[in-house]
Order: C-alpha cells, then structure tokens, then sequence
C-alpha cells in the first residue's frame, strides 16, 4: 500500500491523491454500516435465535465474531475494488508499473492487528464457554459438567426428588434407532416422545442413547449433545420465551436418519406443570414396566429379564439379546 | 504399440468402466422389493385392508438368517417379500400382522405400548390389549412402527416355550404357532412416504441386534406410500 501510495504523479502538473486516506475514511463508513447492519438488522435473525438462554449465547456470539470479522472483510474488499478502479490499465499507457517494495510498518500493523482480533476473539470464546452453563456452548459437558446452574441435579437420587420451580427440570433424553425418548424422572420418571419444558426454568438434559452413537439437537433452544451408548452427557440450558422446539439428531445413525426428528414446546411454568402430571397419568401404565430411572442403560443387558427366560428356559434369539458377536439360535 | 491398438484398449476401458458404472446402478441403486398396492381402485377416504406376516426367517432371499416381513398381495393373494406398501390418503387402514416368531424383549419396554390405533389398542386374537410388557414374560416378537403418524404396535409372538422351539421354517409361512394381531388407524389426509420400522433389536449376528435387518428396507423396515 506505501508503494502505491507513494507513486510517481500520473501526469505532469498532476498530483497523486492520497490513497491511503482515501480508503481508510471509504473503509470507515462501510464498516460502521455493516457492523451497524450485522447488529441491528441481521443480529436478531442469527441462529439458532433466542428462544432459550443456549441459543441466545450462541447468537450473542456469532453476532461478536461478524461485527468484529465484518471490518477485515470489508477492508479486504475495498483494497481490492479500489485498486481495480484506481490502478487499473487505462488505453495508451504502455509504461512499466512502479517498482513495489515491502513496507515494514504497514506488515507490522497488519500482523499485529490481525494477531490482537483474533486473541481477542480467542479470549471472548474461552470466557463465554464458561460465563454460565450451556452459555456460549450449548452443548454436552459429560456426566461431570464443570459449569453448573444453582440447584444441578447429577446423582440418580437428586434427580429423582420431587419437582420443584426452584430448581433445573431434569429431563433424559433416550436416543435409539430412530425416535428421541424423553424421560421426566422427577414426575415418577414417566417417559414420552414429546419434548415439553417449562419457561424461565434451567432445564438440566442428560442425554444417552441404548442402541448406537446420536447427536440430541434441540435447535432452538440451543442445545446440541451427543448421546452415546453408556454414557451421560449432560448439558443445559434456560427457555426464556415460549415458542416451538425442533429436534433432531446430528450424527448418522443408520437407515432412517434423516428421519429421525420430532417436536416440542416451550410452554408456561402452569401449562408444563399440568402436561407433566397428565402425563404421568397417561403412561402410568407403560411405566411400571420401564426399567429403573438411571443415568445410562446397558444395551447388552437386562437383569430384569433373567427370572423370566430361565423360567421358560429360552436363550439366545427366542427370549433374549442377541450378543454382539455371532449369536446362536435356540 | 501401433494407433489403433491403443485406440481399442482405450475404448475397451471406457466400456469397462461405462459398463462398470451401470451395474452398479442397476444392481445396487435402482434394485429393490416390489411396492404392493392397496391403493389401486380405492378411492380416497375409503378403507383398505392389508395384512402382514413376520417370519422368524426367510428363505426366499440371501439372507435366510434373517427376520423379514412379508405383505400380502391383494390382488393375487400371494406374499411377496418386501416391506413397501400403498394406501389411500385419508383412509382408514385395517391391518392384520400374522406374528410367527418367537418373543424377543423389547430394548426400551416404553414400545410395548400402543399408540396410533383408532381406539388405542390392537387386538391379540381377538382380545384387545394397549400394553405388552416384553420384559415381564414372553410377549412381544416384533413392533409394527410408523414414528412420522405416532403409531407404534407391538406384535404378539406365540408365548409358550414349545412354540417358540417350533417356529415356522420355511417362508412365507402357512403354517406353525403364531398370533393375529388386528389394529386399525388412519392414513394421513395428504400424499407422502412414511418409514416404518420394528423396534426389536432383531439384526441377528450384528452388534446388539441393532443391524442387518433392522437396516434395510424388504426385511424389518419400510415405508407406508400415502397416495390420493
């Protein structure tokens, strides 16, 4: 840029512009606009939007990193329009280009501004990873989340007390091949396929899955786990408005993944509180027959089923799971 | 090597590869089970019964260690090995499922509940029921399951050890120990194609039952074509 700033005059009598000038004040309005723009206008149409306080953090983030990415991209673009338009090839003018040099100060600048943004950026990423749970994540932190709302339930015990407003909803997300359960232990651990939660309420989601690996993404409420065979993972998040949630599963899982999605609610504390004891209600009868409520489910075994296939002496495929490697039948 | 004969090896290779790229896509892509229609001179809204049976194998296919279902042609009578069937949109669809083998429980007992059914229940032989604890005793052999329209029906296996010794062998089955499962629900209003699936882990030789069979379309999986 030094080198074309300082080129020779185009013609006698003619003096060069001051280029650098030029661009900066053309780059300062632009970037003001657009970051105005990305702010303003575009900001609130960001995904995954604000329905909870996950997706919320998500678009506060991505909304960050356009405002502070916008500038660069749009110095980029004027440099390169700019030159186009001013330096271009104009008829006649058969003469050699001036000679370019490297410019110390300006490759400083640019090394050392492009070096801040991006520290910035990395320190504003790793603060809001753990500025709240699920605040600018949204996504699982294992069976042990270091980052955990007042109240976080995580033993099988505390999970299963009674409900109460004050404290997260627990809810377990069963995946399997290829339909979301949703367990609600602290309602008698009923389950359903309907994801239901209530407003203004940390919603605690232990996801795990009893066939092969799935991803639990709950888009709008900006939550995005994996559920893995054996293992709990825990993530969280807060519904702050009322609103639709689509579910769906984010890691191939076979035949009819694509299909694999369903529905559900953001509903008020009152509308919640009577779906779940309805609910209970209603499956009450199916879920005498569930397992008991833990954290994960084995998909190899079922200690429950002992007493009943030695009883009618069946093994293998008549009665019982086929084992993972070559299984016999009776 | 002279012009014409690289010539011809270049045009041996491209027909190769030509012909290569063919069979791939007849045999493996454009290949697959027959679509039994039930849909065919039935008017929109009107009801249509079909009927279904599930054999603990087949050996109609290369695969006779597999679980499959067969569907009941209505025009000829005769079962055709394949999972994919017509109805009309809007129409109330009585199902028969001829469950020939033998229980296997449940991964998750939440499906031995039925959902979806005009009345919530299906019957098993002739007795209604709206839940199968698979877990509880020897109950449940497949499902019957279309997630897209909540329907999910668990199918009744024979229950007692000597039937289940003595499942039918040889596919389609006509004969041998079994139950009749009826249920009833309605198709959607507007046209679309709806997976159907069972949810017993009954992929024998794969991972947990979770393979084979379960995957693929013609044995334990398919679609319901809702057509007006």
């Amino acid at each position: 840029m030094a080198a074309e700033t300082s080129a020779p005059a185009t013609g006698a009598g003619e003096r060069e512009p001051n280029h650098g000038m030029r661009i900066f004040i053309i780059w300062l309005v632009l970037a003001l606009a657009s970051d105005l723009l990305i702010w303003f206008v575009l900001g609130p149409h960001l995904p995954p939007g604000d329905l909870a306080s996950a997706a919320n953090g998500q678009q506060f983030d991505i909304k960050v990193m356009s405002a502070m990415a916008a500038p660069v991209m749009v110095f980029v673009l004027i440099q390169f329009i700019y030159s186009l338009i001013v330096w271009r090839h104009r008829e006649g003018d058969e003469e050699d280009g001036p000679p370019i040099h490297g410019n110390t100060r300006v490759q400083v600048t640019w090394i050392t501004l492009t070096t801040v943004i991006v520290l910035c950026l990395f320190g504003f990423g790793t603060y809001e990873l753990v500025n709240g749970p699920g605040a600018g994540a949204g996504s699982g932190e294992g069976p042990s989340p270091i980052v955990n709302p007042p109240g976080a339930e995580l033993t099988v015990a505390q999970q299963m007390a009674p409900y109460s407003a004050s404290k997260p909803l627990v809810i377990q997300v069963i995946a399997q091949q290829w339909r979301f359960t949703y367990r609600y232990p602290q309602f008698g651990g009923f389950e359903t396929t309907y994801l239901a939660v209530p407003q203004n309420q940390w919603v605690e989601f232990d996801v795990t899955s009893i066939d092969v690996i799935h991803d639990f993404w709950a888009y709008q409420l900006g939550v995005k786990a994996d559920a893995d065979p054996g293992v709990n993972n825990v993530a969280y998040t807060k519904p702050l408005q009322l609103g639709s949630i689509t579910v769906r599963c984010d890691e191939l899982c076979g035949l009819w993944h694509g299909a694999m999605y369903d529905y559900g609610s953001v509903m008020t504390q009152s509308a919640f509180q009577s779906w779940a004891t309805a609910s209970q209600a209603h499956f009450a009868d199916v879920t005498k027959m569930l397992p008991p409520y833990a954290t994960t489910y084995d998909p190899t075994e079922i200690k429950q089923l002992g007493t009943v296939l030695v009883k009618l002496g069946l093994t293998g495929a008549g009665g019982g799971y086929y084992p993972p490697n070559d299984p016999s039948q009776p | 090597m002279s012009l014409p004969v690289r010539v011809g090896t270049l045009l041996v290779a491209f027909l190769a590869v030509v012909g290569g790229v063919i069979f791939v896509v007849i045999h493996f892509l454009l290949a697959g089970p027959p679509v039994v229609d039930y849909a065919a001179g039935v008017a929109p809204g009107q009801p249509v019964s079909i009927m279904l049976q599930e054999d603990p194998q087949n050996t109609v296919s290369n695969h006779p260690d597999w679980v499959s279902y067969f569907i009941k042609d209505p025009k000829t009578g005769a079962w055709v090995h394949t999972t994919l069937f017509q109805v009309p949109a809007g129409s109330r669809v009585n199902v028969t499922i001829l469950g020939y083998d033998g229980c296997t429980p449940l991964r998750n007992p939440f499906w031995g509940m039925v959902t979806g059914t005009i009345g919530g229940v299906e019957d098993v032989n002739g007795s209604p029921v709206s839940v199968l604890n698979s877990w509880a005793s020897c109950s449940v052999g497949h499902t019957f399951s279309i997630p897209g329209i909540g329907l999910n029906v668990p199918v009744a296996s024979p229950t007692t050890l000597s039937a289940n010794k003595n499942v039918c062998g040889l596919s389609p089955c006509t004969s041998g120990p079994h139950t009749t499962v009826t249920f009833s629900f309605n198709a959607p209003k507007s046209d679309g194609d709806y997976f159907w699936q069972c949810r017993v882990p009954c992929g024998l030789g794969y991972l947990d039952g979770f393979g084979g069979p379960m995957q693929t379309i013609g044995f334990m999986t398919g679609q319901m074509e809702v057509v007006s």
